[in-house]
């Protein structure tokens, strides 16, 4: 063994969403930073589907770019097709999705990566963690080297102990053509970890000068784009389209005949999948009696033809594969790049981390993305940030950043992940936030901003644009609030002309937005001002005052919680000895070890009598410290 | 708590001084009428059994005074205490010592096991096969809407507007008959508010005298003798009716009437049945109008008084006016009509759907958890006739769910993911 004479302040284990946002975030916030991984051109690599972004993931990587993530400028740069998901729904829920550029994707993150000063990139398979006392202090490579560092970051993704299922065969891999990560699963469990298992799959890539997409229906992106970054001042680069096709009888009857040969059907893939995204003979055998099934055909880049086959995610053998794709309108003659495949992986059981994403039993050794149980790129983009944060929080002695249930879908996100952990790759669904109401997609910058910039991820001159925003959209709010018109022919002439009622008495100009079919816009005209403002802030004042009701009763409820959140409770707490819990009241907050009373509350099983005694035992703890401390 | 307490000095509960006993009313601040005379004690931390302001009330016994303040206070942000709660407080804030505390773990664990006992007894019975079902409904709705907003990209068929609508408002409906339920086993504990309403000098304190077979209110023939309301008890076939005579309604009166009237449209409010009372002697009046258009829709029972005079009212209007009510004719002087006019009371007051055994809501933590579902269901509603965005629908169908949750103990948030993924067919 060769340990390296440098020393590190953090080392960063894989090259996906997670581990790039984890490097960047330390050695932008000051850390000498190490990113290990496996293939050097991987680096930023999308396994699955050619986007960013969805209904909820939206939020999540506009949350990350209000934190001074990377990940919005990143799509923003190399997207080929941005829309807004949700658009007749209210804006709580409105999301934005962009279709990638793979390649181009993971060129520029590399590049990224490349210029970020205080952060180095090398190639190794790292196969142990090494600790010293509960407390990590390097990792060591299969080529011997042991790299020395104050923190370490591990996201795996789906590489430990991969093992990827196509038809009845299956191989050990980390990736499609990628060698998978079997001694660190080791290391781990040797650390103390208690390890799952869990299942994702992905679709087959099809050759798109095999498709006929004239019978197809085309999907053309938002015209114009709208970018994630609030860095983004407009997208200039082309859009290119998706296609959708449809499943069929004769494709669900190929699916149904072959069966015998799904590892899903035959009991040989052991790991628990995602619900919401079953392959395709899950969605054929479960839901009989559905005539068809939509397949979108989504490129996987500009310069090539690759396409993929988005809700047709598949472990069936490749002969199958073949036959059945072959019965899709305008997939008749189609060649398959590369196959549809199921894969297994190890993941950490999330209850085994701080909501710092700090593990329990080893201090400064952080877990993000994937081997949290999660899915999707954005998942595991947020806890690499969240991580990279907070380790380089703790590398400088500072206060943790936790982020709360009311603050961001990342708050949401990791105290679901540490307070009930999962059964299944966890994906962010806008039902998750109770206050999602609070939680929009445009107003992340001016619940995370501040955030952002108080630890240093986001710069000076960004954060005074930010407050220079804030400021207008509170005068204007005002304004709105003040200004009252008369109800004069010429005002009533207009009113009619939007479409909405006369007025009678003196109206504020608030009051006139508060009505359903009125816009911002149309306030402007009625009003009279003409200062045109900016759009942005003038749907922020469009939001604040139309949804007015809503946010107070919202906000109402997010005091409830924070009152919860912010009793406190001792990490020294030895649950076996307080008498009157239940068993499984027990093991549980042992395991969870929760750090305040409102997420001990979230807790399942947690009930309102368990939680008193807590209260009761804690202040008795005190009191007997206290009394002491006098008699000393 | 602001107007809850008057001393016969005017004097507020702000004002009343620690740790003396003061005599005053408890008075309902909304309507400013006067719940029951009672002692008052103020204990002002940290001068208490917790550390903490204590307000003692001392009421009348009964259930009638002691509910009827139980509600005012609830009303006011007060909530019942949970088993052992106070001597938490006082151990949490310093009064108790530490022996006293371990007796204080055992209680919370006793009574929580006791009360859970009796709970799952409780819950074994029909109010858990209620909730469920409500339960199931609202996950249902909840499923519907939530797969609308995450999954709207999705080839899923989404139940149509009118659906979620029909579904919410069966949701609401079974809401109140479990309300209902409440106020069944309310009335036979505790009696019906019966209201006599009518103008002044059609007889009310005349049917009072005779219902009860005594001379209780003050009849005289000038109009608008009784000035205030007047409450007595009878019991028709074991059920118990609080009648409350009211002062006469008049529109052109002095203060002392305006005051009366605005009580008796109080009374009206919380009434489980109104005995409308018409003069058959004399034609209808503005004052009959006005008060037929107020008790439209009551429980009501139209009683037309003196038929030992010459009959002149437009009955036919007044069948017109209330075509599902019953008419009952009268003489409450020479006593004729009433055994009549008590079974229509009686029958009115046995709802067929609820017997003594399926009142399920009993106790006020449940009604007041169920009355706060069914303002969020108004509002669920309300939102899907406005047709606004689903997450604005949600947001009130996820509070009802919670509101229930307070009743049975159950969360829901995962419950609605479950069901999504078992009825639709997502993931692309």
């Amino acid at each position: 063994m060769y340990t390296y004479d440098k020393k590190y302040d953090v080392i960063v284990i894989g090259a996906g969403h997670a581990g790039c946002e984890a490097a960047l975030a330390a050695a932008r916030m000051g850390c000498t930073t190490l990113i290990l991984t496996m293939n050097i051109d991987n680096i930023a690599m999308m396994s699955c589907n050619p986007a960013i972004g969805g209904l909820a993931k939206g939020h999540l990587v506009c949350e990350i770019d209000a934190l001074g993530g990377e990940m919005a400028r990143c799509i923003d740069r190399t997207g080929i097709q941005f829309r807004i998901l949700n658009k007749v729904k209210g804006p709580a829920v409105q999301a934005s999705r962009a279709q990638a550029d793979k390649l181009l994707y993971r060129i520029d993150m590399k590049s990224v990566l490349e210029r970020q000063d205080r952060l180095y990139i090398k190639q190794a398979i790292v196969d142990s963690i090494l600790t010293d006392n509960g407390r990590v202090k390097g990792v060591a490579t299969d080529t011997g080297i042991i790299y020395i560092s104050n923190s370490v970051i591990v996201t795996t993704g789906t590489f430990l102990n991969g093992l990827i299922h196509i038809g009845l065969s299956n191989f050990p891999a980390g990736r499609a053509g990628e060698f998978p990560s079997t001694k660190l699963s080791d290391s781990l469990k040797d650390i103390g970890f208690r390890l799952g298992r869990l299942k994702t799959g992905t679709t087959p890539r099809l050759d798109g000068r095999t498709i006929d997409f004239s019978v197809m229906d085309i999907h053309e992106g938002d015209d114009p784009p709208i970018p994630f970054s609030y860095s983004t001042e407009r997208i200039t680069q082309g859009q290119i389209p998706c296609y959708l096709t449809y499943t069929n009888e004769k494709t669900h009857r190929v699916i149904r005949e072959n069966l015998n040969r799904s590892p899903l059907y035959s009991g040989a893939i052991k790991g628990v999948g995602p619900r919401y995204c079953p392959s395709i003979e899950d969605k054929v055998v479960r839901f009989y009696d559905k005539e068809r099934h939509q397949i979108f055909l989504e490129p996987e880049g500009r310069n090539t033809h690759e396409f993929y086959a988005n809700g047709l995610s598949t472990s069936l053998p490749i002969d199958i594969q073949i036959k059945f794709l072959r019965t899709i309108r305008g997939l008749e003659e189609v060649e398959i790049m590369k196959p549809g495949y199921a894969i297994e992986y190890d993941f950490v059981p999330p209850t085994q981390i701080f909501p710092t994403l700090e593990t329990k039993p080893v201090k400064r050794l952080f877990l993000a993305g994937q081997i949290n149980g999660t899915s999707g790129y954005e998942e595991a983009a947020a806890q690499g940030l969240m991580a990279g944060i907070n380790a380089a929080l703790m590398i400088r002695g500072k206060e943790p950043l936790i982020l709360d249930r009311s603050n961001a879908y990342i708050g949401v996100l990791i105290d679901d992940l540490v307070t009930k952990g999962t059964e299944e790759p966890y994906r962010m669904f806008t039902s998750r936030a109770e206050y999602r109401l609070l939680l929009r997609q445009d107003n992340t910058d001016m619940r995370l901003r501040e955030k952002g910039f108080k630890i240093g991820l986001v710069s000076k001159d960004e954060y005074e644009r930010f407050l220079d925003k804030r400021n207008r959209i509170k005068m204007e709010i005002e304004r709105l609030t003040n200004i009252s018109i008369r109800p004069s022919r010429i005002t009533n002439d207009k009113l009619l002309e939007i479409g909405t009622e006369e007025i009678k008495t003196p109206t504020s100009l608030a009051n006139l937005l508060r009505r359903p079919n009125i816009k911002y816009k149309d306030i402007e005209a009625i009003d009279g001002n003409g200062n045109a403002i900016d759009e942005r802030i003038g749907k922020q004042v469009e939001i604040e005052i139309k949804y007015h009701g809503y946010i107070k009763r919202q906000l109402a409820q997010v005091e409830k919680f924070k009152k919860w959140e912010q009793e406190k409770m001792p990490q020294s707490i030895d649950y076996d000895h307080i008498p009157g819990l239940s068993l499984e009241v027990r093991e549980k907050l042992n395991t969870v070890r929760p750090i305040s009373f409102g997420q001990a509350s979230r807790i399942s099983g947690m009930t309102p009598s368990a939680l008193s005694i807590i209260m009761i035992y804690i202040e008795k703890i005190r009191r007997t410290k206290r009394a002491r401390d006098e008699k000393a | 708590m602001k107007g809850l307490f008057a001393d016969v000095r005017g004097e507020r509960l702000k004002e009343v001084k620690s740790h003396r006993v003061t005599y005053g009313f408890i008075v309902d601040p909304e309507s400013g009428r006067r719940i029951d005379e009672v002692l008052l004690t103020v204990m002002l931390a940290p001068r208490s059994y917790t550390r903490e302001d204590v307000v003692e009330i001392s009421c009348h016994g009964g259930m009638i005074p002691l509910t009827a303040i139980l509600n005012l206070v609830i009303k006011g942000g007060a909530r019942p205490a949970e088993p052992g709660e106070f001597t938490k407080r006082a151990f949490l804030n310093g009064r108790i010592d530490l022996t006293q505390a371990e007796a204080v773990i055992d209680i919370i664990r006793s009574r929580s096991d006791v009360s859970l006992r009796m709970a799952t007894r409780h819950m074994e019975g029909g109010l858990s096969k209620e909730i469920s079902s409500l339960r199931e409904e609202l996950i249902g709705i909840a499923a519907q809407v939530e797969a609308s907003i995450d999954f709207s990209g999705e080839d899923i068929d989404i139940e149509s507007r009118d659906i979620l609508l029909k579904k919410s408002e069966r949701v609401l409906k079974m809401i109140n008959t479990l309300l209902k339920t409440f106020d069944h086993g309310r009335i036979l504990r505790e009696g019906a508010r019966t209201i006599i309403v009518g103008r002044t000098n059609v007889g009310k304190s005349s049917l009072l005298n005779a219902l009860l077979n005594q001379e209780r209110a003050i009849v005289t023939p000038i109009p608008g003798t009784t000035r205030d309301s007047i409450e007595e008890m009878i019991n028709i076939d074991g059920i118990h009716l609080n009648i409350i005579d009211t002062a006469g309604i008049r529109k052109r009166g002095g203060y002392v009437e305006r005051e009366g009237m605005k009580r008796t449209m109080d009374l009206l409010k919380d009434a489980d049945i109104v005995l409308m009372m018409l003069d058959g002697s004399e034609r209808l009046t503005v004052d009959d109008r006005s008060i037929m258009r107020e008790v439209r829709d009551k429980n009501l029972i139209i009683v037309v008084n003196k038929t030992d005079l010459l009959q002149v009212i437009e009955i036919n209007e007044i069948k017109r006016a209330f075509p599902d009510k019953r008419i009952y004719t009268i003489s409450a002087t020479e006593k004729k009509g009433l055994d009549r006019l008590k079974d229509g009371i009686k029958e009115l007051l046995t709802d067929k759907e609820i017997t003594s055994e399926s009142i399920l809501i009993t106790r006020i933590r449940h009604r007041e958890a169920l009355i706060r579902a069914k303002e969020n269901m108004e509002n669920a509603i309300k939102s899907i006739k406005d047709s606004m965005s689903e997450e604005f629908i949600a947001l009130d169908i996820n509070a009802a769910m919670e509101s229930l949750g307070e009743i049975t103990g159950q969360t829901f948030s995962e419950d609605v993911l479950n069901k999504i993924f078992s009825d639709f067919c997502i993931g692309k």
